[in-house]
């Protein structure tokens, strides 16, 4: 994911969520050099931070001792504010723990929590409302929780109509919207859940992220628990493009941000496994033909005892030509490549466990 | 009116309200009172102390005159609320 504000400006910024605070890193024009800031919003958990149109950044997380909250920086991360208004539910309900998704578009910030439920804010961020026809789903007594929690932990709005979202949930799977969040329907077919005693069930897939191709909102990617899917239908009909990948089982997949065809993941060794880059040498796999064919790209990244994990929104790409593609790894690696996977460059070895990385472009 | 009270606040809240002092005097005679008087001189500070259901927060504890308190207890006329954050984390 990422946002593009003009294909004139140059120079990417970096979002970094991480479990202890936000990171932002700029780079210069060639994206070879970096400089990195932070830690901001009080060293919080933040799981998500992203930039709407304007440039406002955005974090959202929870912190143990004070709770879930959205903290706001309309400077680029110099200052910051927080508000968690309207960001609860009813008395008696279990309590918002953290905010783990963000995303904004058109004029409105929706922000997915844990226990999972969808939260919008018509006033940039000050005061939150929930989108309550989600957790009104007739499926909702029977929704279950993943290994993380029941968290709503991915949000993508269609880019033309508004009243058109996705969001994701451990372990329930995709839901759509095409009326602005009053009814939802899931949309897993062909998605497995071959951790259940019914393989293919309606819902109950652990949909771990989902990518939309550029131009074309009926494209999705999918990174499943159970193997990587391609939508042309919204999600209607998944189908497995897995052959030819390492392992079924990551976490991030990112969209390249002009050719619907191209995409990049992170697969890991397995579920049971110790969830870590496959015989621990690190590899981005890319697929320019929509998933029919992979290749890994590892120049320039740990070959030897790379025993990490990177997490569902921690993969990115920006605006740029040639694309940059980024990552951050659950031992606190920031890598760049500048050219699409191309060639990788560790710009901050030793951040906090990261949870995300989307990417800014600014002049 | 209810008589006024001190509220003794843990460091690491003061950052997310800037210019909040660490001690603060005001009107409460219920913990309940008094993080609504919080909030109105913080907005949002109650948010951050108790939860929805609503409860203290989790690793969130608050003392009246030295005894561990909830949402409903009393807070004799001068007596201190001392509220901390949990020892935990890594």
């Amino acid at each position: 994911m990422g946002l593009y504000r003009n294909e004139m400006v140059q120079d990417t910024i970096l979002l970094v969520g991480t479990r202890k605070g936000v990171f932002i890193a700029a780079s210069d024009a060639a994206r070879q050099h970096w400089s990195l800031r932070g830690p901001f919003c009080e060293t919080w958990p933040i799981n998500h931070v992203i930039a709407d149109a304007t440039g406002t950044i955005y974090a959202g997380g929870g912190n143990a001792w004070f709770g879930p909250a959205v903290w706001k920086s309309t400077d680029l991360g110099k200052t910051w504010s927080h508000s968690s208004a309207g960001l609860a539910y009813a008395e008696g309900e279990t309590p918002i723990s953290a905010v783990w998704s963000l995303a904004a578009a058109h004029g409105v910030l929706y922000a997915g929590v844990e226990p999972a439920g969808l939260f919008r804010s018509d006033d940039a961020g000050a005061t939150w409302t929930e989108v309550a026809g989600l957790r009104n789903h007739p499926t909702r007594p029977d929704w279950q929780p993943g290994g993380a929690g029941l968290m709503l932990h991915g949000i993508l709005v269609h880019p033309q109509d508004p009243k058109q979202l996705w969001v994701m949930i451990s372990a329930v799977g995709v839901l759509y919207t095409a009326d602005g969040g009053a009814s939802w329907e899931h949309r897993n077919l062909g998605v497995k859940a071959d951790f259940l005693p019914e393989p293919t069930p309606e819902f109950g897939q652990c949909v771990h992220c989902v990518a939309m191709a550029p131009g074309q909102p009926e494209r999705l990617y999918q990174q499943s628990h159970a193997g990587m899917y391609r939508s042309d239908t919204g999600g209607r009909q998944w189908v497995s493009i897995q052959a030819g990948l390492p392992s079924g089982f990551g976490f991030p997949a990112a969209a390249h941000p002009r050719d619907p065809d191209t995409v990049f993941l992170l697969p890991l060794n397995g579920d049971t496994a110790g969830r870590f880059m496959p015989d621990a040498q690190a590899a981005v796999w890319r697929s320019r033909d929509a998933g029919a064919t992979w290749t890994a790209l590892r120049h320039g990244l740990p070959q030897l005892n790379a025993y990490f994990g990177v997490l569902r929104q921690a993969l990115a790409t920006d605006g740029q030509t040639p694309a940059g593609v980024y990552f951050g790894t659950t031992g606190g690696g920031l890598y760049t490549s500048a050219n699409e996977g191309g060639s990788w460059s560790c710009i901050a070895p030793h951040l906090p466990a990261i949870t995300s990385v989307e990417t800014l472009l600014a002049g | 009116m209810p008589a006024d009270i001190a509220v003794i606040l843990p460091p690491a809240l003061l950052p997310l309200f800037p210019g909040c002092p660490r001690r603060l005097t005001l009107p409460a005679a219920t913990v309940a009172d008094a993080i609504n008087a919080l909030e109105a001189r913080f907005p949002g500070m109650a948010d951050r102390l108790r939860d929805s259901r609503p409860a203290i927060r989790r690793h969130i504890t608050v003392f009246v005159a030295g005894e561990r308190a909830g949402l409903q207890s009393p807070i004799p006329p001068g007596a201190e609320v001392f509220i901390c954050t949990a020892v935990s984390g890594g």
